[in-house]
């Protein structure tokens, strides 16, 4: 049994809230998790939903099906309406609907003698007991989320439950519960797995989560300056002394980040950012998705520039690939960018345990530092032969790190069929869920510079049709690999700031296999 | 280090090397920003960071966070400190960063052959502006207060005792520093003539008050004026980094299993 839950109400309400407790307790009866937010750019009203999906397996796509809609507020009801296929649970202080549960959320937060925001914990409350969870498990998921105004929050919580009724019975699968890793969380995880000392970021959305989470753990050092500008310069200064430091942007500071990319690559200080694509050119959509600087990341910065740049497709994956950049750059010298979207850092993924890893590369660099060309004892230098001999040396890292790529887990093969889904990032998720019913197999690529280029070929041998997809109009994936002798039969583009939903990417399939 | 100077004979970054030369030492960094001034970090045998830019003195606070036992000293230009990334003086300032901004002023752009910066004075006739510049300079001395500089101060390159006098003073200090020297540039801006004339040293450091009018003595802009030179200035305040947390070794595997 599979579930699809949707709650959602105005900013400022507590809709996100109210789905990650509904994940941990999905969670706590051992479904795994995924989380989808959707959210706007405003502080108060607008609309704000999770979409919580809890298998026995693990799905990590969006759908369109909605089992249950639990809503705080008129407006999520006629948004989501049209999606339900179960039940209805909403707050019949405001609205009303045929065959629906009405909660009476605010005589609850009355009579428990709480305050208006509980009424996210009276909804999540009734839901469990709608859903026929035991109060107890119920109780053990609240207490350890609510820590502000405890007490208080399990009395509504008791009142609620009391009050509703059990209409279904979410079967007990007697596992779990699982952690629940945001892509954010996860790129922070990798690096601290990996030594990370030091994060700096200036906040900019979908990127800001590293920053949050980090920040509220102790022992770690982060630091917020005046830029972006100002971040990757000081990351360089720090790193210099030996820290292992991370950034985190989205395209806009990335923007400003490339001179810094740059003279790591001049400087063989290593820079490691990861960035976070949001809809763009310009200010773009702040709270939506896209992968749109793909080619940004590969070629940004002035001169030649070895990098490594990784794009993982869920958590489990940011943990890894986060770290291994973290690690190739102290290794070999070299900036690399850890290229994630809205969808990965903000939603929520299930990741059962962390993986194994080891911190590697020195931390020790020369006295002397420049982003001049200089010489091998970092004294700044014009001399042609010099010059030459320093490009060769910079660029040299190339071919042994491309040999590594070729090597490593960089384009992973699922599933079987004649014809293939080729993907990257976040819409790993959906493809594998679309390719599994579709019976079609899923090349995903994660590493893209130095690309894997031979071992992408081979995984694509035998195909039928290849199919790239991906969120951006122009194909950016695809143009890259093509560039680089791979062959692409069919595109599927979606470029509204949305991610590919199960549904809507079936559609676009079946018009291209039969 | 390369011994070779590419310095035009008499320029005034000469008597701020000599004066770095004796204060500085093992602990030293020296961040340098681009422009004539930067070439410093070529000539000095010690630790060195040459920025980008505009850079030197977000670099040099990420180095101040990343080792705190290092000596921090941004050798940055005019057009490098109040020109292009003037806003990581004023944040480092504003942060209280424990790090010494040591400004080069040839109130010109030297190494790009000369055009106007902020501290060039009206009417200045350089490579972009032919009739002269239009804009008035800002004084960066008043500006130093204006972001609560925890210690202010002004050398002379030609001063290189006093200098490197008020440069020790500059590094012991914990917290921001902020020493703007006057630097003549002899191929762009001959400034000798005007400063050995109207320079004049002062003991302080003074009250804020009288230090803040003395910053406002001249105005980077009139030949009338005197010029006061010295430590205006000098609070104590706790230090950016002496604030930052400790860190500490993190598992990400022990974090991975609260998060259920
Ligand atoms: C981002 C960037 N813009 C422009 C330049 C070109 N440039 C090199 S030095 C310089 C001006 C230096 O002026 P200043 O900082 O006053 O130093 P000075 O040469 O006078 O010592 C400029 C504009 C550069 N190197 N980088
Ligand atoms: S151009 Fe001016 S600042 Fe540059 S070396 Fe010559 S005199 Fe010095």
């Amino acid at each position: 049994m599979q579930y699809n839950i949707l709650v959602g109400g105005a900013a400022g309400e507590g809709s996100k809230m109210a789905g990650l407790v509904i994940a941990k307790l999905m969670s706590a009866h051992g479904y795994k998790v995924f989380i989808h937010e959707d959210y706007q750019s405003l502080i108060k009203g607008g609309h704000n939903f999770s979409l919580v999906r809890a298998t026995p397996e693990g799905e990590n796509a969006v759908k369109e099906e909605v089992d249950i809609l639990l809503a705080l507020n008129e407006d999520t009801i006629e948004r989501h309406k049209h999606r339900v296929q179960g039940l209805t649970v909403y707050d019949s202080g405001v609205a009303s609907v045929d065959h629906g549960v009405g909660v009476a959320l605010d005589e609850i937060v009355k009579e428990a003698e709480g305050i208006p925001i509980m009424k996210n914990t009276a909804l999540v409350a009734s839901f469990a007991k709608i859903a026929g969870m035991k109060f107890e498990k119920t109780e053990e998921v609240l207490r350890r989320e609510l820590t502000i105004k405890t007490e208080e929050n399990m009395r509504v919580a008791k009142v609620a439950y009391d009050k509703s009724e059990e209409r279904m019975q979410v079967e007990d699968l007697n596992k779990g519960p699982f952690p629940i890793v945001s892509g954010s969380q996860a790129i922070a995880l990798g690096g601290l797995a990996a030594g990370m000392t030091d994060y700096f970021a200036y906040p900019m959305t979908p990127s800001t989560g590293v920053l949050h989470f980090l920040s509220g753990i102790e022992g770690v050092s982060t630091f917020q300056p005046e830029s972006e500008l100002s971040v990757a310069s000081a990351a360089l200064g720090a790193a210099y002394t030996g820290r292992r430091v991370m950034v985190g942007t989205s395209g806009g500071g990335f923007a400003l980040m490339t001179e810094s990319l740059s003279f790591s690559a001049q400087s063989e200080v290593p820079l490691v950012i990861a960035l976070s694509q949001r809809a763009a050119p310009g200010t773009g959509v702040p709270t939506y998705t896209a992968q749109s600087d793909l080619l940004f990341s590969l070629f940004a910065g002035h001169g030649d520039i070895v990098r490594f740049v990784v794009a993982p497709g869920d958590a489990s994956e940011a943990i890894e690939l986060s770290a291994e950049a973290l690690n190739i750059a102290y290794e070999y010298r070299i900036p690399a960018v850890i290229l994630v979207d809205k969808e990965l850092s903000e939603n929520s993924y299930t990741v059962e345990e962390m993986p194994e890893i080891e911190k590697r590369g020195e931390d020790e660099f020369p006295s002397k530092v420049t982003s001049y060309e200089h010489t091998e004892d970092g004294i700044s230098t014009e001399d042609p032969f010099e010059v030459k001999r320093m490009q060769e040396k910079r660029m040299s890292k190339h071919g042994p790190l491309k040999e590594r790529v070729e090597e490593m887990d960089s384009v992973r093969v699922y599933g079987e069929g004649e014809d293939v889904l080729l993907v990257w990032g976040s819409n790993k998720g959906v493809a594998l869920e679309v390719a599994r019913d579709m019976g079609l197999k899923v090349v995903q690529v994660l590493v893209f510079e130095p690309f894997p280029t031979e071992k992408l070929k081979s995984a694509l041998e035998e195909a039928r049709t290849v199919i790239s997809m991906e969120n951006n109009i122009s194909g950016q994936g695809s143009f890259i690999m093509r560039a680089k002798g791979v062959r692409i039969d069919e595109e599927v583009r979606k470029y509204d700031a949305r991610p590919f939903t199960v549904n809507y990417l079936k559609e676009e399939i079946k018009k291209i296999v039969q | 280090m390369n011994k070779n100077t590419t310095w035009c004979p008499g320029c005034g970054n000469f008597g701020i090397m000599e004066a770095l030369r004796e204060v500085t030492g093992e602990k030293t960094v020296i961040v340098a920003g681009i422009g004539c001034h930067g070439k410093i970090a070529d000539y000095l045998d010690v630790k060195s960071f040459s920025s980008l830019h505009g850079r030197a003195i977000a670099a040099g606070q990420g180095i101040k966070v990343g080792n705190k036992d290092l000596d921090v000293i941004c050798c940055v230009g005019d057009g490098d400190a109040y020109n292009e990334g003037v806003e990581h003086l004023v944040h480092a300032a504003k942060r209280n960063a424990d790090i010494t901004v040591l400004v080069h002023d040839n109130r010109a752009f030297a190494l790009t052959a000369r055009q106007f910066t902020a501290t060039s004075p009206q009417g200045f006739k350089a490579g972009s502006t032919p009739h002269g510049s239009i804009e008035a300079p800002l004084n960066p001395m008043e500006l130093a207060f204006a972001i609560n500089s925890t210690f202010v101060a002004r050398g002379y390159s030609a001063k290189k005792d006093h200098l490197a006098g008020i440069i020790r003073q500059a590094v012991d200090h914990k917290g921001f520093s902020f020493v703007e020297v006057l630097q003549p540039c002899v191929a762009w801006f001959n400034t000798f003539p005007l400063y050995n004339e109207k320079v004049y040293e002062t003991e302080g450091p003074f009250e804020k008050e009288e230090a803040r009018k003395m910053a406002s003595e001249w105005n980077y802009n009139d030949e009338d004026s005197f010029i006061p030179l010295g430590v205006f200035y000098k609070e104590e305040k706790p230090s950016f980094e002496e604030t930052l947390i400790n860190r500490e070794s993190v598992s990400a595997g022990e974090l991975l299993k609260k998060m259920i």
